[in-house]
């Protein structure tokens, strides 16, 4: 272990607002990232549901 | 000759589906091995501090910058040379984790450079044309959106992306062909790394993590993106039906 106690580790030597800075954004970005693609996914299925339902009950007057 | 079926989206989406976790496990096993290393087994820097422990990330999102445009570059182009959707999609796929990676490089590195150099940002070479990357990223995908019909949007996309890909080599050869603030390469194919080992062991892993992150999300994005775009077809009408 190179840090003396934690509160060394989350210090960063001094320099916590520039390290920490930097790893939560990336974080909190790639997480974002994933969050809004599932929220798109789901919202692209239920488009498509929508869709076919709306579309299903012309099909059975073409008869 | 038997991958040239893949250009289908019919016969990509699943192929694409399986193959998400695998890369999504990787990256988050990756990327716990080089944080371990990035905080725990480097050592502090004699000159910069802990300050340099941004390089774990701040070198991946660059490295994945310029690698993502280029890779973008290079399915919108097969997209326009051989008028297959697959591949615009795939270019469409990756721009906005490429331009994510571009504003993270552009953050992090002037959360290194305000304590390093002083300055949260300056005019020199790299920066500005990593800056002038993220823009690119924004007018490709801004384009693209603007454009109604798909397969204009596509190909009009890939005149940007393509005329784009030349600032790449320049981000690349910036530090040697400019007097710039920002160091020169540490790595290079030819010469031995001027880095102590276990920081370019973490440094690499993590690009290895993004990397494997990017390939994760840019298959589920694209999955989205032939689900909207093929919604008229049968397989996925059929593929709907199966999911309700």
């Amino acid at each position: 272990m190179i840090w003396a106690s934690w509160s060394d580790f989350f210090a960063m030597g001094g320099y916590a607002l520039y390290v920490w800075g930097s790893f939560v954004v990336i974080c909190g970005c790639m997480a974002g990232e994933v969050l809004l693609l599932r929220q798109q996914g789901k919202s692209i299925l239920a488009q498509l549901v929508n869709a076919r339902a709306a579309n299903a009950p012309h099909k059975g007057e073409k008869q | 000759m038997r991958w040239f079926k893949y250009a289908s989206p019919q016969a990509f989406f699943p192929v694409a589906g399986k193959l998400v976790p695998w890369f999504a496990a990787i990256a988050v096993i990756l990327g716990v091995i080089g944080l371990y290393i990035g905080f725990f087994v480097a050592p502090t820097d004699h000159q910069q501090g802990d300050a340099y422990r941004i390089i774990f990330v701040h070198v991946p999102a660059a490295w994945m910058s310029m690698f993502i445009y280029l890779v973008m570059a290079f399915w919108a182009t097969i997209g326009l040379a051989f008028n297959t959707r697959m591949s615009s999609m795939m270019a469409s796929a990756l721009a906005p984790t490429g331009a994510m990676f571009a504003f993270l490089a552009l953050w992090t590195g002037a959360l290194w450079g305000k304590p390093t150099w002083g300055a949260w940002w300056v005019w020199d070479a790299r920066l500005t044309s990593t800056l002038i990357l993220l823009f690119l990223y924004f007018g490709f995908m801004a384009l693209q959106a603007s454009i109604d019909e798909p397969r204009r949007a596509d190909k009009a996309g890939a005149v940007l992306a393509l005329v784009g890909v030349i600032n790449v080599p320049v981000i690349y050869f910036s530090v040697q062909w400019w007097n710039t603030l920002h160091q020169g390469s540490s790595i290079n194919l030819t010469s031995a790394p001027t880095m102590a080992m276990t920081m370019l062991a973490g440094m690499l892993i993590m690009a290895l993590a993004f990397w494997a992150y990017t390939i994760a999300i840019t298959l589920v994005r694209v999955r989205c993106i032939m689900l909207e775009r093929e919604r008229h077809t049968d397989w996925v009408k059929q593929y709907v039906e199966a999911k309700q």
